[in-house]
């Protein structure tokens, strides 16, 4: 069993497992004597069955008598869901992508026993007339990305820590302890300019510096895993792909408040995320890596996991204490900060799963190191989930400052079917949408908010001209209603009376009037909430409203929806198609179809209800809305 | 004492119990010993929570008031099986209203609902982080991407059979 008692057993241990990353790192092992695949098994690549076909993988490979050459093995998030499950092959640096069972056989034979590349099963560049592509290094996808949070994601097992150590894994946490003072620590973080990764951007080493200088032994570090945006997952994928990372991040942060404990708020929701960071809890701890004195140092440091369930409020920091302490997730105000009094009225940091990501990579590599990528005042790198109407979903770290439009275009390959770009939503529930006008803008804290919308926790929601913009904000409000905590009324109140308008107007019934209503509520709201819930809500309706003004003016006035969504404001007819069944007929609820058997069938609009049961029905697909 | 509804058939309260056990620091325990319950037994009914209010030493008041504010947590019992269409934004924006809209036409039930025969039920959650795969399903718990309305109808046969 692997045990770490001070730092010369670190560096033993990392000397007998770095040899593990020889084949995926080093560059000059072309005899293909021994190979290596792995697979991602995050949550994406597991629901199209990456696991079983592992499993098979390994079946055919002890068939083939190849058991001493080639072993395979899981990994973390590579990034690129859309064409999930991934398998990648090294020494030979081949990115085979939709691998489906079925391909497990071929692999063996044509790949790993003939050394044939499987033309079939390698990525299809569109923009490179389909040309097939072997090396991710090629693909656009990855041209433009830097991976410095992500960086273990996809080349490492999660669920081995000798690989976290091959991976020069829990040095920067040895070297903090042996060479560094905690105020040095707290130094080299304000010299990395990292920003909070959560959303707010406070800048993490003032946040430490804060919470070193409060009196008192005891003090709490907190990791926000609740990843509560809809549409963003780069916490998850961490969390699946580099568990130990955040462990170690915690520890450092933890040496440098002054703080023996700590805690890990994750959702419910993710239950691979739990049972992997879990499982990398458990090795720390059994390693010594965890718990009283570790190196030797005289630093102890231990760490439990505390479930979120399902109250997107509870990743606002002042409502996640309140969970942890085991009651209901509601707000409180601030001052005081968690960094003064936070859980059980102690001083404690809360800090995001990408935040910690990026924490050892920092000491290890120094904060000049990292403040020499990204943008003036937005260092470093950032993840970002792309997702929504774009060709390659999936998770993207890039430096910060990059365009829009690089990340739409270049690494995103574009709009889906060839539709044309509306605007994406950055931020999530908080944030805002960016025209098509707006695509040059290069990404950081500032110019976002600049934008009239927000980092957030980096979700990009791609939308095409098939998206009703009003809508989208309809939705939005209806999950910040749903998930409002009702403490304060501005939230509890307002919001619900913005969501109604919205619907108002998505079904026929609002007038100009309502658009002044609208941003005159918003503005009360935005500067009466008590919490970032409520104060941040409306945002969405402002942003779709100041980019999108013609859009809900189509729906007041004319009663119409250009995107041909928001189904009240369509009109129903049956083209000639039909062949008379009377299917249609039979199922509307208002009696509004007429027609005899074997014609052409009619509906009439004044009386339609706008059901939809007639679509449903149609065994010819005759009825279209317009 | 409550009547035992674990399907499992060992006694599900023995189960809590010792599950409770490990926890030195019982208060703060809750959430995670709800989660817990809630596995069991598949939904918290009273008596469960009763049981988790006299082992944890904290008033049944309190217990109500956290169950009641996590959407995680049901008082009601589920159905056999258990569809969840995620409504996050990336799978709205990908058309989850019409996978949702589907299930509530051919179940016969509305979303939140669970039908009278404990058949199934159908609920809407939040972003299980699989985007990529958008629009998305849960079976109990087993993920279904990239859907259409069509594959409702296919997820349902199979799942008959
Ligand atoms: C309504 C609301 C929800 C939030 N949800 C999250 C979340 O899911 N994850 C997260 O890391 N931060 C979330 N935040 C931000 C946290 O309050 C906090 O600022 C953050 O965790 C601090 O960590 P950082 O400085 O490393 O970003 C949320 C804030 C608000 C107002
Ligand atoms: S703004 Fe909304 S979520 Fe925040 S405290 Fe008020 S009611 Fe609760
Ligand atoms: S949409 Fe409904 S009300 Fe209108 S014609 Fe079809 S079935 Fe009848
Ligand atoms: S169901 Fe379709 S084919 Fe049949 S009468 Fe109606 S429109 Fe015509
Ligand atoms: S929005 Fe549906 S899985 Fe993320």
């Amino acid at each position: 069993m692997l045990k770490i008692a001070n730092f010369r057993d670190l560096d033993k241990a990392y000397a007998e497992f770095k040899p593990r990353m020889a084949l995926r790192t080093e560059a000059d092992h072309k005899s293909f004597a021994k190979r290596e695949l792995l697979i991602c098994g995050g949550t994406g690549c597991q629901s199209s069955n990456s696991l079983i076909l592992l499993e098979v993988l390994k079946k055919e490979i002890k068939a083939a008598g190849l058991e001493d050459q080639v072993t395979a093995h899981i990994t973390g998030c590579f990034g690129f869901c859309e064409k999930g499950p991934i398998v990648k092959v090294f020494p030979d640096d081949v990115f085979y992508v939709e691998v489906g069972v079925d391909d497990a056989a071929e692999i063996v034979e044509s790949h790993l026993k003939n050394n044939t590349i499987i033309t079939r099963l390698l990525y299809k560049d569109p923009a490179q007339g389909n040309k097939p592509i072997a090396s991710h290094h090629e693909m656009d996808f990855y041209k433009k990305q830097m991976r410095v949070a992500l960086c273990n994601c996809g080349l490492i097992n999660p669920e081995e820590i000798e690989e976290y150590i091959a991976a020069g894994g829990y040095q920067a946490l040895a070297l903090c302890l042996e060479k560094k003072k905690p105020q040095d620590v707290v130094q080299e973080m304000k010299i990395s300019g990292l920003r909070g990764r959560g959303g707010g951007g406070f800048p993490t080493g003032i946040k430490w510096e804060v919470a070193a200088a409060q009196p008192g032994p005891v003090k709490y570090m907190v990791c926000n895993a609740d990843e509560g945006d809809p549409g963003a997952f780069m916490d998850r994928s961490i969390l699946e792909g580099d568990p130990h990372s955040i462990i170690e991040g915690m520890a450092i942060a933890a040496y440098a408040i002054g703080s023996d404990r700590g805690f890990v708020y994750i959702r419910a929701e993710y239950p691979l995320a739990i049972q992997r960071l879990q499982r990398a809890v458990d090795q720390s701890r059994e390693a010594g890596l965890l718990g009283k004195n570790i190196f030797g140092s005289g630093f102890s440091f231990d760490l439990e996991l505390k479930y979120g369930a399902g109250a997107f409020v509870c990743g606002e920091e002042t409502a996640l204490l309140r969970s942890i302490e085991g009651g209901r997730g509601e707000p409180t105000s601030k001052p005081p900060f968690p960094a003064q009094s936070g859980l059980w009225g102690k001083p404690t940091i809360i800090n995001n799963v990408e935040t910690l990501a990026n924490v050892p990579q920092i000491l290890r590599r120094g904060g000049a190191w990292f403040a020499s990528f990204g943008s003036e005042k937005s260092k470093g790198t950032k993840v970002f989930a792309l997702a929504g109407k774009i060709n390659n979903v999936g998770l993207v770290e890039v430096p910060m400052g990059i365009s829009l439009k690089d990340i739409i275009y270049e690494i995103g390959g574009g709009i889906k079917n060839g539709k044309k770009f509306k605007a994406v939503q950055t931020g999530g529930p908080s944030g805002g949408c960016i025209p098509a006008a707006e695509l040059d803008i290069n990404i950081d804290y500032d110019n976002l908010i600049a934008a009239g919308s927000m980092m957030g926790s980096g979700g990009m929601i791609v939308m095409d001209e098939d998206n009703c913009m009003v809508d989208i904000a309809k939705f939005y409000l209806d999950f910040t209603m749903e998930e409002s905590c009702g403490k304060c009324t501005p939230c509890r109140i307002g919001n619900k009376r913005i969501h109604e308008i919205l619907t108002n107007i998505t079904e026929g019934r609002g007038s100009l009037e309502d658009l002044e209503k609208l941003k005159n509520l918003a503005e009360v709201i935005k500067d009466t909430a008590l919490c970032g819930l409520g104060q941040t809500a409306p945002n969405p309706v402002l942003s779709t409203m100041k980019h999108f003004w013609d859009e809900y003016v189509a729906h007041v006035v004319d009663k119409r929806c250009p995107a041909r969504v928001c189904t009240h404001l369509l009109d129903y007819f049956i083209t000639d198609s039909c062949v008379g069944c009377g299917l249609c007929k039979r199922g509307c609820p208002v009696s509004c179809i007429t027609g005899n058997k074997k014609e052409v069938h009619v509906i009439d609009n004044a009386l339609c209800i706008k059901c939809g049961s007639c679509i449903s029905k149609c065994p010819t697909k005759s009825i279209v809305r317009q | 004492m409550a009547e035992d509804n674990c399907q499992c058939g060992e006694s599900g309260f023995k189960k809590l119990a010792e599950y409770i056990r490990q926890f030195p620091d019982k208060k703060t325990a809750l959430i995670k010993v709800l989660y817990e319950a809630q596995h069991i037994f598949g939904f918290l009914s009273k008596d469960v929570m009763l049981f988790v209010a006299d082992k944890l030493d904290v008033p049944a008041a309190k217990i109500s008031g956290v169950v009641s504010f996590y959407s995680y947590f049901t008082t009601t019992p589920k159905g056999r099986t258990q569809i969840k269409c995620c409504m996050g934004t990336a799978c709205f924006v990908r058309g989850a209203e019409k996978i949702i809209s589907r299930f509530e036409e051919k179940l016969n039930i509305k979303r939140g609902e669970t039908g009278a025969d404990l058949e199934y039920s159908l609920d809407s959650l939040r972003c299980v982080g699989a985007c990529g795969l958008a629009p998305v399903v849960l079976v109990n718990d087993q993920v279904f991407g990239k859907l259409e309305a069509a594959d409702v109808d296919t997820i349902l046969a199979n799942n008959q059979g």
